[in-house]
C-alpha cells in the first residue's frame, strides 16, 4: 500500500455492503479528503455506521458480512486478496461509540498498540505514551496515575484514552463512530476541540447523529436516507444509501435534495 | 351506542379491572403469595446449612474421644526386669496426676532412662531385630542391601565407630551397634522408639466425642471392667503424627501420608494437563469455530453431556487405555522404570484430566463469552492479529472465570474413587509416590479401605483421613479462590 499524492485518502467506488443475503448499503460513491474531517449523518439504520466500518474492515469480523465494490486507499483496494486486515486497522484507526479503554492501566491501554508492533523498549514506549496523551489532551490529567486503570476514568477521559490509544500507532485516518454520544455536553465540547487540533495531522471520518456537531466540526458531510421496498409477504426490506455529498457548509445552508432539507430541519430521523 | 366519551373512560376500567376493596383484598393475597414463597426458600437454605452441620459434626465425632489402651509390656515391668531405677520426683508426678494420660506414664518413665539404658532395653527385646530399627530409622538404604554395603555408605554423614568405616552393619559386635546408635538418635525418638517396638499399645476400646463428652463417667467405667489394665487417655485421631505415618495394619500407628502424597500427584498432574487443553479447547470453540459444520456442532452439544457420565465410565477408558494400550508409556518403561504394569499416577491423572475436562471446558467457554464485544472490538481496532487479541485482552480478562471451573473440577478430581479403583490404585502400599511412574492410593480410597475394616479404630482414621481430605480440598480452592480475586481485582471489572 504506498501512499501516492492524491488529495483525497479514501475512495469508495460503487461499494454494496451485505450482511448475510440481506443488503445494508447500496452503491455509496465518496471520495474523503485528506486532513479534513468528513461527517457522516442520517437517521438510524441508514447503514453510515456501516460505511464506516467497511474502511477499515471491522465489518470482516462481522459474520456474513460482505462488501462489493472498490474501497481504494491510497490508490489501493483495500479489499484486494492480498490486503490483510490487521495492517489495514493498523493505518486506519478506530474509535468507537462506548469508550471501551481495556481493563489494564493508563500507561498498558496506551502502549498496547506499540506492543502489538512489536516495540519492548522501554523509552521508546515511555515517548509514545507521553506524546499521544499530550496530543488527546490527556496528559496534565493523568501524568501522575499513569499505573491506574483506565476505566477508573470519567467517561470522558475514558474516550480521550482511546484517542491517545489510537494515535498511539501513528494511523493516518482516524475513524469515529459517534464518539460522543455516551458523553455529557463538557466532555462532548472536549472531544470536538480535540478534533479539531487533530486534523491538522490525520485525515478523521466521523459518524455523528447530532447534526450541530457535524456543523460545527466538519468540513465535509455526506447525508445517507433509507430505502424501502414492500417484500411478496408483507415484509418490509430497508437499505441505506448515500443521498448527498458536499461541503458542509453548502450541504447545510444550500442542500441540493429535497430529502437532505427535510432531514436538517428535523422532519424525520 | 349513545355513551359519551366520559362515561365510556369511567365505567370501562371499573368493570375490567380490581379497584378498592376488590383491589385491597387482592394485593393482600399478593403479598401472602411472596412471603409463602420466601419463607421456603429461606427454609431450603436451612436444610442445607443443617445438612453440612449434620455431616460435619458426624466425622468430627469419629475423630476424636476416649480410646483405652493397653500395653501388651507394661512399663514398670520392664523397668523392674531391667533393674533401672526411676527417679522418686518423675513417680511422684505420676502418682499426683490421677487420670494421667497413657502416653505421659509411659513417656515419664522413660525419659528418666538415660539412652543406654533405652538402648539396653530395645537389644534385649529385640534381639536380632534391632538391626531393622538401625536401618529404619538411621539409614540410607532401606531395602535388603543394607546389612551386605559398607557402613559408609549406609550411614553417609554419620559420626561412626572408630576404624570400622568399611565393615557391614552385621561385623559390628553388638556394643558397637548400640554405640552407633546412641551417637546419632536424640533421646526423644528412642522413648518414641521403645514405646512402639517393647511396651506395645494396644487401643482396646474406642468412644466417639459425643460420648466422651457426655458420658465420660460410664465410657470410664465401661472400660475399666472390660479392661483392668487399660489406661483411657483423649485421643485426637487426626494427629500430626496420623498424617506423617505411612500406612500400617495397626490402627495406633497408620497414618495417611501415602495416600494424601498420592492424592496431591494425581489431582495436581490431572489439573496440570486438563487446564491447558480444557482452555484451548474452549478458545477454539468460542473463538475459531464458526458452527457452521456438523463436526463442530456434534463437538459443542456433547460437552455437556460428557461432563455428566458417570466417573466408572472413564474409569475403564482409562483402564484400556492408559493401563492396558499405552501400559509401556504409563507404566515408565520407555524411560527405564522397571515396572510391571500402567497402574501409575501418571494413569490415573490422566483419567481424572479427561474426567474434569468437560468441567473446565464449559467453564473457560463462558468465561470466554463473558469477556465485552467491546474489547475485541477495540483489540482488532488498534490493528492487533486474533491471536494478540485473544492472548492479550481475551484470556486475562477470562481469567477468573476460568478459574472458577479449575475450582470445580479440582473438587471433583480430589474427591473421585470409583475411575481409581476400576484403574487400579494400591489399596495397601507404605511407599510413597515420588513421581508420575509411581504406585500409589489416594486418600479416599484410604478412605474406602478403612471403613471396610472390622476395627472399630479404623472407622475413626476415616474419619480422620475425611478430615484431612476436607482440609486440603479447603485449602486447595482457597488458593484457586485467592488467584481469582486477585486477577479480578487487577482487572477492575
Amino acid at each position: 500500500m504506498t501512499q501516492t499524492l492524491t488529495a483525497h485518502a479514501i475512495e469508495l467506488r460503487n461499494v454494496n455492503i451485505y450482511y448475510g443475503s440481506k443488503l445494508a448499503v447500496q452503491d455509496v460513491n465518496l471520495t474523503i479528503p485528506r486532513q479534513r474531517i468528513t461527517a457522516f449523518i442520517g437517521p438510524s439504520g441508514c447503514g453510515k455506521s456501516t460505511v464506516l466500518r467497511s474502511i477499515n474492515r471491522m465489518n470482516d469480523l462481522i459474520p456474513g458480512a460482505s462488501i462489493e465494490g472498490k474501497v481504494l486507499f491510497g490508490g489501493k483496494d483495500l479489499y484486494e486478496g492480498n490486503v490483510d486486515p490487521v495492517e489495514v486497522r493498523r493505518r486506519i484507526g478506530m474509535v468507537f461509540q462506548k469508550p471501551n479503554p481495556f481493563p489494564k492501566s493508563i500507561y498498558d491501554n496506551v502502549a498496547y498498540g506499540p506492543r502489538l508492533l512489536g516495540n519492548r523498549n522501554k523509552r521508546t514506549l515511555d515517548e509514545i505514551v507521553e506524546e499521544s496523551l499530550k496530543q488527546a489532551y490527556l496528559w496534565d490529567e493523568v501524568k501522575n496515575d499513569l499505573k491506574k486503570s483506565g476505566l477508573a476514568l470519567s467517561g470522558g477521559q475514558q474516550q480521550r484514552l482511546c484517542i491517545a490509544r489510537t494515535i498511539a500507532i501513528a494511523p493516518e485516518v482516524i475513524l469515529m463512530d459517534e464518539p460522543a454520544s455516551a458523553l455529557d455536553p463538557i466532555a462532548t465540547q472536549a472531544i470536538e476541540e480535540l478534533m479539531k487540533e487533530l486534523v491538522k495531522r490525520y485525515t478523521i471520518v466521523i459518524v455523528t447523529h447530532n447534526m450541530q456537531q457535524a456543523q460545527r466540526v466538519s468540513d465535509f458531510t455526506a447525508f445517507y436516507s433509507i430505502r424501502k421496498r414492500e417484500e411478496i409477504e408483507g415484509k418490509e426490506q430497508r437499505w441505506g444509501v448515500l443521498v448527498e455529498y458536499a461541503p458542509t457548509d453548502r450541504l447545510f445552508s444550500n442542500p441540493a435534495h429535497e430529502e437532505t432539507e427535510r432531514y436538517i430541519r428535523g422532519e424525520f430521523g | 351506542m349513545s355513551t359519551t366519551p366520559t362515561t365510556v373512560s369511567t365505567v370501562e376500567p371499573v368493570s375490567r379491572l380490581p379497584v378498592d376493596e376488590a383491589f385491597k383484598r387482592h394485593l393482600r393475597s399478593r403479598h401472602l403469595r411472596g412471603a409463602v414463597w420466601k419463607r421456603f426458600f429461606f427454609l431450603a437454605n436451612v436444610v442445607a446449612l443443617l445438612a453440612l452441620v449434620a455431616l460435619f459434626l458426624n466425622v468430627v465425632d469419629r475423630a476424636f474421644g476416649l480410646v483405652a489402651t493397653e500395653y501388651t509390656v507394661p512399663p514398670e515391668s520392664i523397668i523392674e526386669e531391667y533393674g533401672f531405677q526411676v527417679d522418686s520426683a518423675a513417680l511422684q508426678a505420676l502418682e499426683s496426676n490421677e487420670t494421667a494420660e497413657i502416653d505421659t506414664s509411659s513417656t515419664i518413665l522413660l525419659e528418666n532412662l538415660t539412652s543406654e539404658q533405652l538402648v539396653t532395653i530395645l537389644q534385649g527385646e529385640l534381639g536380632g531385630r534391632f538391626r531393622v530399627i538401625i536401618r529404619d530409622n538411621l539409614s540410607a538404604i532401606i531395602d535388603a542391601t543394607f546389612t551386605s554395603v559398607p557402613l559408609s555408605e549406609a550411614f553417609p554423614g554419620l559420626s561412626l565407630p572408630e576404624g570400622r568405616e568399611d565393615v557391614t552393619i552385621n561385623d559390628l559386635t553388638p556394643e558397637e551397634q548400640a554405640q552407633l546408635v546412641i551417637d546419632n538418635l536424640p533421646h526423644s525418638r528412642l522413648v518414641d522408639i521403645t514405646i512402639e517396638q517393647v511396651l506395645q499399645p494396644r487401643i482396646v476400646g474406642s468412644w466417639s466425642l459425643g460420648e466422651s463428652i457426655f458420658n465420660r463417667e460410664a465410657v470410664i467405667e465401661q472400660a475399666t471392667v472390660n479392661h483392668p489394665n487399660a489406661e483411657v487417655t483423649f485421643r485426637n485421631w487426626v494427629s500430626l503424627d496420623f498424617i506423617t505415618s505411612s500406612i500400617s495394619s495397626t490402627p495406633t500407628t497408620a497414618g495417611l501420608r501415602t495416600a494424601l502424597f498420592g492424592t496431591l500427584w494425581v489431582v495436581l498432574i490431572a489439573i496440570a494437563v486438563a487446564l491447558p487443553l480444557g482452555v484451548g479447547a474452549a478458545l477454539y470453540l468460542e473463538e475459531y469455530a464458526t458452527g457452521n459444520n456438523w463436526l463442530e456442532r456434534l463437538i459443542q452439544t456433547n460437552i455437556r453431556n460428557l461432563a455428566g457420565v458417570p466417573s466408572i465410565i472413564y474409569g475403564l477408558l482409562g483402564l484400556f487405555v492408559f493401563v492396558r494400550a499405552l501400559g509401556f508409556f504409563t507404566s515408565g518403561q520407555f524411560i527405564g522404570i522397571n515396572d510391571v504394569n500402567g497402574r501409575t499416577v501418571i494413569s490415573a491423572s490422566f483419567t481424572l484430566a479427561l474426567l474434569i475436562l468437560p468441567v473446565i471446558i464449559i467453564n473457560a467457554q463462558e468465561a470466554i463469552r463473558a469477556v465485552p464485544p467491546s474489547i475485541r472490538e477495540a483489540s482488532y481496532g488498534m490493528g492487533a492479529t486474533k491471536w494478540q487479541t485473544i492472548w492479550r485482552q481475551v484470556l486475562p480478562v477470562a481469567f477468573p472465570g476460568i478459574l472458577t471451573g479449575v475450582i470445580l473440577s479440582m473438587s471433583r478430581a480430589i474427591g473421585e474413587t470409583a475411575p481409581l479403583v476400576v484403574i487400579g490404585a494400591s489399596t495397601f502400599i507404605g511407599i510413597d509416590p515420588n513421581g508420575p511412574f509411581s504406585k500409589f492410593t489416594v486418600i479416599p480410597i484410604q478412605i474406602y479401605q478403612w471403613t471396610g475394616r472390622p476395627e472399630a479404630e479404623f472407622a475413626r482414621l476415616a474419619a480422620a483421613a475425611i478430615l484431612v481430605l476436607l482440609t486440603l480440598l479447603i485449602s486447595l480452592n482457597a488458593t484457586a479462590i485467592f488467584l481469582r480475586q486477585y486477577y479480578r481485582r487487577k482487572l477492575q471489572l
